[in-house]
């Protein structure tokens, strides 16, 4: 590798800074901020430079937003007057190790167009504000790239966690590799090595990610593009199984063939997941009623409603019970998954615990329908029933008692129907589909926004209740707005709201500006 | 058990004359002290001076080989009343702790040194938590040194600069018999530089010495008529001798041409920032030769009339660089010119803000206006001009986009269940006032809890609710105190004068058995091994000692229900006096610290080790998050999955758990969902675990195999 020259700097020499090379690393707390600062320094005093580092450690090493910042300038033999802090419009370099960093760089002005060298992981590591959100909270990414790769002079961007993880290392070891490939600093990629080398901790792991990053960064920065197979999708293979069954699935599957061309794909997926929830049956009952939507629709509304209806009618048919989390829990696809998840090998030994907390409620759920509705209406059986069987339980699913009493539930299935819960949620499926209907005629973009609502609806136990709740007070809106032209944007806004905030603060606040209207 | 070991560092406390010493700043301060002969060395750690204590800590040996004495104080109190060491005998000591919390906590003890004096070197290293990344209230450590006549040094931040004001300030110290100050601020401690080093001093009397040879003098003792004597004292005769030290011993320094029609006077921690602002102006090159006279002041009280007054000589205006407020230093040279009837024009607050910290853009801006104003033309044409604008669109765009990120409870931290456990409670029993304190448990106030209404200082929490007693309400306060805070003072403070005033409110001790906030630290509760400090002693032996009847001890907080429901007991049972809750386990930091080498060494030994995890089942759980919501740990997060039907992401963890139980626990205690598994690795099993699992893949995989020959199975996406 060649030496390369640093970015255009200020030429018009009033600038006394100007042989100074001014670096910032912003990071989250634990990111290993500190070890690539000490890299850095390294790297320069042996090149002959002078280095200055310093840092802002306090309380933001838990998991705040921290910073480091260096300078080295070319040793003339006397000691240079540093800056102890970045200033906006003054850093060469920003090293930034997560995306939203990147952009709390830009907005604090340390990353500007006529010189900064911006390095960046494009990987995030989400703020709690992002994952407390009901719905989905998470900070909209590509706009950001968007906004810093503006900002910078040159940016380097690519997911370097992934890189530093693929390579069993730490992410301050592929941001240093994507440092030397960038070219930004006047050193051979030999030297970054050689620092590397004389850290002398999990050097051999460091090494692997830091060329991997430097040749990606080297690169531009764009991932090698790998030859993908032609695989068979998943969810376009025959399941397996015993061939009267899976004949029957090809009978069945070959009726989404017959709905109209938009629907085809929602309603493929659908099916599939409502047979392997329940049967084939049931899975003909899903069509049925999706058959039901798509005669009312048409294809000047680019069938909208139907594909609404594959999607929802298909996670309303898939209710979560006991029996369902049972049967997932105790599926040989699931033993796999969670090795490969948890990188334990096939011959490891694994002890596995599931956390469950059935209430009452639940358990009566899965009764037949007469028996169930009998104890919940008799408050002192459900009372004393509740005081037996409301508590926590381990169940060690690798464990043969475990999985046996899940198994055991798990062949509940076949009775699924006759079940109270399962009353319940078909009375109330139907409900929520007959008021889509029902405006579809007045407002047909209304109807789509009364399917979509089955979103709010998810959980189990107290979150199921909340979600539910709040899903009949978003409905309670309806009959307020639907005379409107704009209704289905109101009821989208309703919606939105709901996912807002656990307690539905933005949802009573929507509700009331639907009171005003 | 500190959270970052000096130990390597530490030995370069050896080097002799002529060597060069790198490394940071509070390692360059550890170094000076002992050049200079210091006796004792003690304090209280906390940012930015806690790496200062650690280094102390972990140079024990070479501290102990000169005959030093090295204490980890109590408190900042204790340390600085340790400092009465130098009042009869002729020891240099020195102590150090964060500024100004610290020295608040120290007053009482400082006031009272620097009434009496000291005979030899009396020296306080505060760390000053002011600017970005300070965690406390933004106060200048400068008034105290006014108050009680203590002088306060402000070095320039760079290593040889604190070398030297280190000597200066015991020899300041001893020439006026008056305590000595120092402050670095947050980056000065961390800054990254080297200097030439000297050989270590033996203290010329040790501790023992004094020990076995005691000395009094009345007349130093604070108490009437002496203490009016002291005020006479420190006026007349003190400040005189201090200020005759400083001139002649040249600790402020002036730089740039001798003649010049403006000039700057600037605090010593200032002089790195106001030369960037210079060098990039270009009126000062990269080594400090500068065109602006400077005039940088590494002894900030007192200031010198005379010094100022000349370098005020032949120049129409001088700015003053005074970070924070009130400017008092400012407010002194405005004084002293007026009186003098001096015609310099001052300038200070005014181009520079009144508060707030002095940043790279703050000081460039102050200084260019100032020169535009004032310099007569020596402002170069591009430093004339105003800035390149910053590209304003795309900050607009990110300022909606990017979330903040306060700090909050790292992966597995043993805090997050006792606060998931009273958000839970809450939810039960309705909102109840909640009163916080010092310490990483703080966080409680951020998301994801977000409890906790005050916090009023170190050891505080339970103090700060004590107004809230009442026998007729019918609600009773929460009030929580750290293992840290309650051995700094919460012991009396709170919990002895809950007891006294007979408080029925809850107070919940967080005990993770260390000082964990600020690096780990020992403290008398801790449950580790300390070669040269007395650990083990139980907090509960300590509440029970000091009256408190209604007393539980929880041995893991990660029991959730069980945090749960001894909160629900002590805010509804009928007892009175304080409920006082011990919830203790180990910091989760230390504790990986101190596991992870013990179980790779057991690990490569061949020996059974458990490596625990958690996992979520994706098509299980349903998006609703309500788990980080009684969580907030960095390894639960968020992915979307590749599945058209599903519309939010779930909840997924990352390979950085480490299985600390809060997921599982929370999910039953909350009665969320049973998404949440626990896979335990068994790395090196035993016969038994082998034959165990063969029999249990035996009987499942046929479990398995019967039902799924029988139905249709889906391939996963």
């Amino acid at each position: 590798m060649t030496i390369h020259r640093l970015p255009d700097l200020p030429t018009d020499g009033v600038d006394a800074t100007t042989s100074i090379i001014k670096i910032a690393i912003l990071a989250v707390g634990g990111q290993g901020g500190g070890v690539l600062t000490d890299w850095v320094i390294d790297l320069a005093e042996h090149a002959g430079y002078r280095a200055q580092s310093t840092s802002v450690a306090g309380v933001a090493q838990r998991t705040g937003a921290t910073i480091y910042y260096v300078e080295m300038t070319p040793d003339g033999g006397r000691d240079p007057v540093f800056s102890l802090s970045p200033a906006p419009g003054d850093v060469d370099i920003l090293i930034a190790a997560e995306l939203m960093e990147a952009g709390r760089a830009v907005m604090r002005g340390f990353v500007t167009p006529d010189r900064t060298t911006l390095i960046a992981s494009a990987h995030r590591v989400l703020a709690v504000s992002e994952k407390i959100v009901p719905g989905d909270g998470r900070a909209d990414s590509p706009g950001v790239t968007e906004a810093v790769a503006a900002a910078a002079h040159r940016l380097v961007c690519f997911d370097m966690e992934q890189v530093a993880v693929d390579a069993g290392s730490v992410i301050s070891s592929s941001l240093f590799g994507a440092l030397a490939g960038s070219g930004a600093l006047p050193f051979e990629r030999e030297a970054y090595e050689a620092t590397i080398r004389r850290s002398g901790r999990g050097v051999e792991a460091s090494l692997r990610a830091f060329n991997a990053a430097c040749d990606l960064a080297l690169a531009g920065g764009k991932t090698p593009a790998v030859a993908v197979p032609e695989a068979v999708k998943a969810e376009a293979r025959d399941p397996e199984g015993p061939e009267a069954l899976v004949s029957e699935w090809r009978a069945l599957r070959s009726m989404v063939g017959d709905l109209p061309a938009p629907v085809q794909d929602m309603a493929g997926r659908g099916l599939r997941k409502v047979v392997d929830y329940q049967d084939l049956a049931y899975g003909r009952d899903y069509l049925d009623h999706l058959k039901r939507v798509i005669a009312i629709d048409d294809a000047a509304h680019e069938w909208r409603l139907s594909i609404e209806a594959a999607k929802y009618i298909a996670n309303a048919l898939v209710y979560d019970d006991i029996i369902r989390v049972a049967d997932l829990k105790t599926r040989a696809s699931r033993e796999a998954r969670l090795r490969r998840e948890q990188g334990i090998g096939g011959d490891a030994i694994a002890h596995v615990t599931e956390y469950f907390h059935p209430r009452m409620q639940e358990i009566c759920g899965t009764l037949p329908v007469r028996l169930g509705r009998w104890i919940e209406n008799s408050p002192k059986v459900f009372g004393a029933l509740d005081k037996v069987f409301n508590r926590g339980r381990r169940i060690r699913t690798d464990g043969i008692v475990g999985f046996g009493m899940l198994y055991g539930i798990a062949t509940l299935k076949p009775a699924r129907r006759r079940l109270l819960r399962h009353e319940v949620e078909m009375k109330h499926m139907a409900q929520w589909l007959e008021t889509a209907l029902s405006v579809r005629d007045i407002n047909y973009d209304l109807a789509v926004e009364v399917l979509k609502c089955r979103r709010l609806i998810k959980g189990y136990s107290d979150t199921h209740e909340r979600g539910l709740s709040k899903y009949r007070r978003v409905m309670d809106g309806l009959p307020m707005i639907r005379h409107r032209e704009d209704a289905a944007d109101w009821l989208r806004r309703l919606r939105e709201a709901a996912l807002l905030d656990e307690e539905g603060k933005a949802l009573d606040g929507a509700l009331k500006t639907i009171e005003t209207l | 058990m500190a959270e970052r070991s000096f130990a390597k560092e530490v030995q370069k406390l050896r080097m002799g004359a002529g060597e060069t010493f790198h490394g940071e700043g509070i390692l360059a301060i550890t170094k000076a002290l002992l050049e200079n002969g210091v006796g004792y060395v003690g304090g209280y750690q906390g940012a930015p001076i806690s790496h200062l204590m650690d280094v102390l800590a972990d140079a024990q040996d070479i501290l102990g080989e000169l005959g030093v004495h090295f204490e980890a104080s109590a408190s900042e109190a204790t340390a600085a009343a340790m400092l009465a060491a130098s009042v009869h005998y002729p020891i240099r000591g020195a102590v150090t702790f964060k500024s100004t919390v610290g020295t608040n906590v120290a007053s009482d003890a400082l006031a009272n040194l620097a009434s009496g004096g000291v005979t030899g070197g009396a020296l306080v290293i505060v760390g000053e938590d002011y600017g970005e990344g300070s965690s406390i209230m933004q106060e200048r450590s400068h008034a105290f040194a006014m108050k009680s006549q203590i002088w306060l040094l402000d070095p320039r931040p760079n290593l040889p600069s604190i070398v030297e004001t280190v000597r200066h300030g015991f020899e300041l110290s001893e020439a006026s018999n008056t305590p000595v100050m120092m402050q670095v601020r947050i980056r000065g401690c961390h800054v990254h530089g080297r200097f030439t080093a000297s050989d270590n001093k033996r203290p010329g009397m040790s501790v023992r010495d004094a020990l076995e040879n005691p000395r009094r003098d009345t007349n130093r003792i604070v108490l009437p008529p002496a203490s009016f004597l002291h005020e006479q004292e420190k006026i007349n005769k003190r400040l005189p001798q201090a200020m005759d030290y400083i001139r002649k011993n040249n600790v402020n320094e002036f730089f740039g041409p001798d003649e010049a029609k403006v000039g700057i006077v600037l605090q010593g921690g200032m002089y790195n920032a106001v030369l960037r602002a210079l060098q990039r102006i270009g009126l000062a090159d990269i080594y400090g030769e500068t065109k602006v006279p400077l005039y940088v002041l590494n002894c900030v009280y007192p200031l010198l009339t005379d010094e100022f007054l000349d370098f005020c000589a032949g120049k129409d205006a001088v700015l003053v660089v005074e970070e924070g407020q009130p400017d008092y230093i400012e407010q002194a040279f405005g004084s002293m010119l007026y009186k003098a009837g001096g015609t310099t024009k001052l300038i200070g607050k005014g181009p520079f803000p009144m508060a707030g910290e002095y940043t790279g853009q703050v000081m460039l801006d102050g200084i260019r206006t100032f020169l535009d104003e004032h310099g007569g033309g020596i402002l170069p044409s591009k430093g004339r001009a105003p800035n390149t604008p910053l590209p304003t669109d795309s900050i607009q765009q990110l300022q909606t986009k990017v979330p903040m990120r306060p700090p909050g409870f790292c992966t597995g931290c043993p805090e997050r269940p006792i606060f998931a456990a009273t958000k839970l409670v809450e939810q039960e029993l309705g909102k109840h006032h909640i009163a916080s304190d010092i310490g990483c448990h703080l966080f409680s106030i951020n998301a994801p809890f977000e409890l906790g209404a005050t916090t009023m200082g170190y050891g505080l929490g339970p103090a700060s609710a004590s107004a809230f007693n009442d026998k007729n309400a019918e609600r009773r306060s929460i009030s929580f105190v750290g293992d840290g805070g309650f051995w700094h003072n919460g012991l009396t403070s709170s919990v002895g004068n809950a007891v006294f005033n007979r408080n029925d409110g809850v107070i919940v001790i967080v005990d993770n058995y260390y000082s964990a906030a600020t690096g780990g630290q020992d403290v008398l509760s801790s449950r580790a091994d300390n070669r040269s400090k007395s650990t083990k002693h139980p907090i509960a032996k300590a509440v029970k000692g000091m009256g408190v009847e209604w007393v539980r001890q929880i041995d893991r907080t990660y029991d959730v229900g069980k945090l749960k429901a001894t909160l629900k007991e002590a805010l509804t049972t009928e007892e009175s006096g304080p409920k006082v809750i011990i919830a203790s386990s180990e910091c989760m930091l230390n504790r990986q610290r101190r596991e992870k080498p013990l179980k790779q060494a057991a690990l490569k030994a061949g020996e059974r080790v458990v490596r625990p995890r958690f996992g979520v089942d994706e098509d299980v759980c349903t998006g609703d998050h309500a788990c980080m919501r009684l969580s907030g740990c960095p390894s639960l997060s968020v992915k979307q999955l590749d599945d058209p039907l599903r519309d939010d992401p779930v909840a997924s963890i990352d390979q950085s758990c480490v299985g600390c139980g809060n997921c599982g626990e929370v999910a039953d205690a909350a009665v969320l969902c049973p998404s949440f598994y626990r896979a335990d690795l068994i790395q090196n099993p035993t016969s038994v675990d082998r034959f165990a699992d063969r029999l249990r893949r035996k009987v499942i995989g046929w479990l398995k195999n019967r039902r799924e020959r029988s139905r249709l199975v889906f391939a996963e996406n």
